[in-house]
């Protein structure tokens, strides 16, 4: 689990991306290990969705360096990055509501059978091995054809976990996957990010709750205005550090005073 | 909920019997339009049981329901997959005048022709996908323009040749008994002509259900209509998938136009307006959500037999035949509040 133990399965090197004259990105770096969980962290604006969406093939990179397993690689296209390995679900564009959960796991990759023009989608075989790979996370699905809308977030957000470990992720990138989520939902969630660690998979896991960071995390990298602030393991950094830095605590240690102020003043007039 | 309780492996079965065949069929989408088929059927052969009831009435508005069934299971398609096409109604002119034009002024055998005409209609519905792609114009803007364009071309090339708006006599040309056989004549059942379009009609909508219930291409559909950026997150190929849509309903289009100049013998350049809206009001009546990602083709081909039993049997019970209209814009109203109150009974059953 150390950045010693062999190469990194995903890797960016000075990573820079300008969108006209804005810089989205400047100089970021960072690297994921088999069996380990990369916590990115960062407020709205900081470059975080830049940083995935490059990652996952849907910008190019201004300059620097992206390797996957040691290669140096540029995508065209997020199928491109899927073909990779990089599977990447986003917070609200992870399934389609009014279709059934058999047929969001295997969209744009259905199981067929059949021959020739009669080859046809195997709704069969897509509902059995939906609900046992479901059931391999500890997901116990009604009725594949129920229609994903039905579900509830967490549970719409571990449908496309499966659906990513099946097709063969390595690199695994949550955009969000436990924000606007209840307690116990996102305990849900946590745990399959935790069980796709142990199955050996790299999760680059985006979130602004550090206390969810903390539970899973081996790596933490925060992100602000665009630049990286460091990249810190478990053990460079406490999580008092942690949640301080994510929370923005400075300045709710300012807003909080402010307040006081506020109030004391208000009291004295 | 579904959460981890998966150590009990017996709870699965249990509330699978919980939703039963009710629900089942309370969630298809062509619920609304098999009811609504069966009250006006029966409405009609209630006022007027003599000539509705008999093969012929049956024959008759089978082949009305078929040329708007053809329109309706394409747009169907179109729709699930999130878009509009309002230029089929001009298409169809297009293709019936290129078909008579060919034929009449550069002597082209007929079935040549109407070839011709299939490309050129097919162009029409590439150009329009592809403007769809890459303007990402709502399809809705992109078409009315070309319902407009594709109309006044059809008008002014037939006029500017030919010196009129009408081309008659095409069953005196070569090629035309091939024509016929394919596409204008009928099919004895019991004594009484059924058109061969009531066949094209059942074959294309026994297809469009297939590919779009049994085919990957049918769930790209489904996953384009209900959230594009997703399906294209998971290699969905959402361009060619949107224009192939638009090409089928300009296929349809050119369908029911060689239908119509095999079984009228001429080419009108007026022919198909107004067409577009009804074969998507068939198929909302369909249970087609207009926003897409939900519907099915079997229920455009219910909201056609609507119109066809409706529009022929009004003519049975000596109604007024400008009635028409009223009834279809109410039915249209009537079917979106019916199916949005079966839609939202269908998801509380489940939950």
């Amino acid at each position: 689990m150390s950045d010693n133990g062999g190469a990194p399965l995903l890797e960016v090197e000075h990573l820079t991306k300008y969108f006209g004259s804005v810089i989205a990105l400047r100089d970021v770096s960072l690297r994921v290990y088999p069996g380990q969980v990369l916590c990115l962290l960062g407020d709205n604006g900081a470059g975080k969705s830049t940083l995935i969406k490059t990652l996952s093939g849907v910008h190019k990179p201004s300059e620097g360096e992206y390797r996957v397993e040691g290669n140096s690689v540029e995508f065209e296209s997020p199928r491109d990055a899927l073909d990779r390995g990089i599977a990447t679900v986003y917070q609200d564009l992870a399934m389609i509501p009014l279709m059934s959960i058999a047929r969001n796991f295997f969209l744009g990759s259905e199981p067929t059978r059949g021959w020739g023009p009669f080859r046809r989608f195997d709704i069969k075989q897509a509902s059995e091995l939906a609900r046992s790979e479901m059931a391999k996370m500890g997901i116990d699905i009604r009725d594949p054809a129920q229609p994903v809308g039905t579900l509830s977030g967490g549970e719409r957000q571990s449908v496309a976990i499966a659906r990513a470990v099946y097709f063969g992720a390595k690199v695994l990138i949550l955009d969000e996957p436990t924000a606007a989520l209840g307690v116990k939902q996102a305990g849900t969630v946590l745990r399959y990010i935790h069980q796709s660690r142990e199955a050996g998979i790299a999760v680059i896991f985006i979130t602004h709750n550090p206390h969810h960071a903390w539970a899973v995390g081996d790596r933490f990298t925060i992100l602000k205005r665009g630049r990286s602030l460091g990249y810190f393991g478990k053990t460079d950094i406490t999580r008092e550090e942690v949640v301080h830095m994510m929370s923005g605590a400075e300045e709710l240690d300012a807003l909080s005073h402010e307040l006081d102020m506020i109030s004391t003043a208000g009291r004295q007039s | 909920m579904l959460v981890a309780e998966s150590l009990m492996p017996t709870a699965s079965d249990e509330r699978m019997a919980s939703s039963g065949l009710l629900k089942k069929v309370l969630t298809r989408p062509e619920l609304g339009a098999l009811s609504g088929a069966i009250l006006v059927w029966v409405f009609f052969a209630v006022l007027a049981p003599g000539g509705f009831l008999s093969l012929r009435g049956t024959a008759s508005y089978l082949e009305v329901s078929s040329h708007l069934g053809l329109m309706a299971v394409a747009v169907a398609l179109l729709m699930i997959g999130g878009e509009f096409d309002l230029s089929i109604g001009s298409l169809l002119g297009l293709s019936g005048a290129i078909t008579a034009i060919l034929a009449t002024q550069f002597g082209l055998p007929l079935y040549v022709s109407a070839l011709v005409a299939l490309i050129a209609a097919l162009l029409v519905g590439f150009v329009n996908g592809w403007l769809v792609v890459r303007t990402r114009l709502p399809s809705f803007i992109i078409t009315l323009g070309s319902l407009f364009i594709v109309r006044g071309l059809t008008i002014g090339i037939t006029r500017t040749i030919t010196g009129r708006t009408q081309i008659g006599g095409l069953d005196d040309l070569p090629g035309y008994g091939f024509l016929f056989g394919l596409f204008g004549r009928d099919i004895p059942i019991a004594g009484v002509g059924f058109p061969i379009s009531i066949l094209w009609w059942f074959v294309f909508a026994a297809v469009a259900t297939w590919v779009l219930l049994r085919t990957k291409v049918g769930n790209w559909i489904f996953g384009l209509g209900g959230a594009e950026e997703a399906a294209r997150n998971v290699g969905v190929p959402v361009e060619r998938l949107k224009i192939g849509l638009f090409m089928t309903t300009a296929f349809a289009a050119w369908l029911v136009a060689t239908i119509q100049v095999a079984v009228v013998k001429s080419a009108d350049t007026l022919r198909g307006e107004q067409q577009e809206f009804v074969a998507i009001i068939a198929a909302v009546i369909g249970g087609n959500l207009l926003t897409g990602g939900y519907g099915s083709a079997i229920g455009a081909v219910l909201g056609a037999l609507i119109f066809g039993i409706v529009r022929q049997g009004i003519v049975f019970a000596g109604v007024d035949a400008d009635w028409f209209n009223v009834f279809l814009g109410a039915m249209l109203i009537v079917a979106v509040l019916v199916n949005n109150a079966i839609r939202t009974a269908a998801e509380r059953a489940r939950n």
